[in-house]
């Protein structure tokens, strides 16, 4: 029993799945806009590259939170619930500006061309990341754990689109 | 530290603003003496079944007669039939008092909103939101529309329906010195009727748990003769006053060059987004942060450089506002009258 109440124990405490930071750090501002680069072309040769992983990889309420801003800050107003109208689809696996989320961090940060708005400057840091996190999970690339069972706009079951297209090839 | 003293200062100075035993309208007071009554008649029920459990211990057992139970193991067929005389009594009195409390209760639920006459009643929206109040006064004529929130002006003597939502969990609207409570629902509108008599400043607060900020979900009535009313509606449908000097113009430009303006509306600039509180007239509340914190420059700079030092789990965002920035800012948006 003792073992049990152990184990129940770590794997709470173990797991960054609840974890809220409520106060979040300080934005690193050297990141904005340069997380990742699109050209392996360099002037004067390679520079070491400022590292960007998703803070919040893994976390269910900033995945929520990534849902919640999804609206208010109108992202659906262009590509729907991820299912794209006005712009480009985000749940897909050809990502015109790459879809590692570095990628997603510059293009919400920078914006693109044709529409994308530039968001650097506006939102904050922890913001863009939540917004991140949030269309990785309708990508399947946030741990299952993490991920709503149920999106309320979306319904979600282990055959999502990709798997879809996967086993159909 | 500051802030929970602050806080804990205001919330005593409130509490004398919020009760529903200082009723200011027809409904609490109906309330009220319902609260009265219950309170009084099972008081009595109370002291009876005390007095009625103390009198066993004066020693002296009239009737009964009890015997050994070792030996039998079960009272006599005699004090077995009194017993249950008595305990169906009990039974019965209890049952019939119960469903006569329900009888008043239900009664006076209903007499109480009944008696308002509600062809001459203002209408007033107001949606839930994690955490404060969005309040809207509709209006036919779109340019007469008012929206404001958490600080809800009505006139005295005049009936107030309330149409009440929810954008995202259930909440409750409750003033105690006005009216009971009644839940704001997503995707329902639910409606409350109330009036105030006489003037005053009385706190509502949310009834209903809500998430991490529920108890920080305040809101404040001003209930004033109807010419003041009318004023105020008046003002609350002028555009924002534009700023009037450097400081207050570089605010501005904070203002809408921050995240601000992606929640934030402040009629007659171009922000206009509607998932924050409107702050036309922010400047005229009296409190920030749905009745956290009285609405002063020093709090106001608080919130905004840290609100989830204020409000842990708030959905106003962290902006990253520059140190020079943050006086022109609070300046701008006191000055928002």
């Amino acid at each position: 029993m003792r073992f049990f109440a152990c184990c129940f124990l770590i794997a709470v405490t173990g797991c960054q799945r609840e974890r809220r930071d409520l106060r979040p750090a300080p934005p690193d501002t050297a990141l904005l806009g340069i997380a990742s680069r699109q050209s392996e072309l360099e002037p004067g040769g390679p520079q070491s590259q400022p590292s960007a992983s998703n803070p919040f990889h893994g976390n269910a309420f900033a995945i929520s939170e990534g849902q919640r801003l999804f609206g208010w800050y109108n992202c659906s107003g262009c590509h729907a619930n991820g299912g794209g109208g006005i712009g480009p689809p985000l749940i897909k696996q050809e990502w015109t500006y790459g879809g590692e989320p570095s990628n997603l961090f510059d293009t919400i940060v920078k914006g693109r061309p044709n529409g994308m708005p530039t968001w650097g400057g506006r939102i904050p840091e922890y913001q863009v990341w939540q917004l991140v996190s949030y269309i990785q999970s309708l990508n399947n690339q946030q741990p299952k754990a993490a991920t709503a069972v149920r999106v309320d706009i979306l319904q979600t079951d282990p055959h999502t689109i990709i798997t879809r297209q996967e086993e159909s090839k | 530290m500051r802030v929970v003293v602050v806080s804990v200062f205001t919330t005593t100075a409130l509490l004398a603003q919020q009760s529903a035993l200082d009723p200011a309208g027809a409904n609490a007071t109906a309330i009220r003496d319902l609260g009265a009554f219950f309170l009084g008649l099972l008081g009595l029920i109370f002291l009876m079944v005390i007095v009625l459990a103390l009198i066993p211990l004066t020693g002296r057992h009239h009737g009964i007669e009890q015997e050994p139970l070792a030996r039998t193991h079960r009272p006599s067929e005699r004090t077995e039939s009194k017993l249950g005389t008595a305990v169906g009594f009990a039974t019965a009195i209890t049952i019939v008092i119960l469903i006569g409390l329900v009888i008043v209760s239900v009664s006076v639920g209903k007499s109480a909103i009944g008696t308002l006459d509600r062809t001459h009643s203002l209408v007033i929206e107001i949606t839930g939101n994690q955490w404060w109040w969005y309040i809207r006064y509709p209006n036919d004529n779109a340019s007469l529309i008012v929206v404001t929130a958490n600080e809800l002006h009505i006139p005295i003597g005049r009936p107030v329906m309330i149409r009440g939502t929810s954008n995202d969990v259930i909440h409750s609207f409750w003033v105690p010195n006005l009216q009971g409570k009644r839940d704001l629902i997503p995707s329902r509108v639910t409606t409350e009727w109330f009036q105030a008599d006489r003037p005053g400043r009385f706190r509502g607060q949310c009834a209903e748990f809500c998430g991490l900020q529920h108890a920080h979900m305040g809101l404040w009535v001003v209930a004033e003769p109807p010419d003041q009313f009318e004023k105020w509606m008046a003002h609350q449908r002028e555009a924002a006053v534009p700023p009037s000097d450097r400081v207050k113009q570089r605010g501005q430009e904070v203002f809408l060059g921050a995240a601000c303006v992606l929640c934030h509306a402040i009629q007659g600039t171009s922000a206009a987004a509607q998932m924050g509180p409107d702050l036309t007239h922010f400047g005229s509340r009296s409190t920030i942060a749905a009745g956290t914190l009285p609405n002063n420059k020093g709090n106001l700079a608080g919130w905004i450089a840290d609100p989830q030092n204020v409000k842990p789990g708030t959905h106003m965002a962290t902006v990253p506002i520059k140190a020079e920035d943050i006086q022109p800012l609070i300046e701008y948006l006191e000055s928002l009258q």
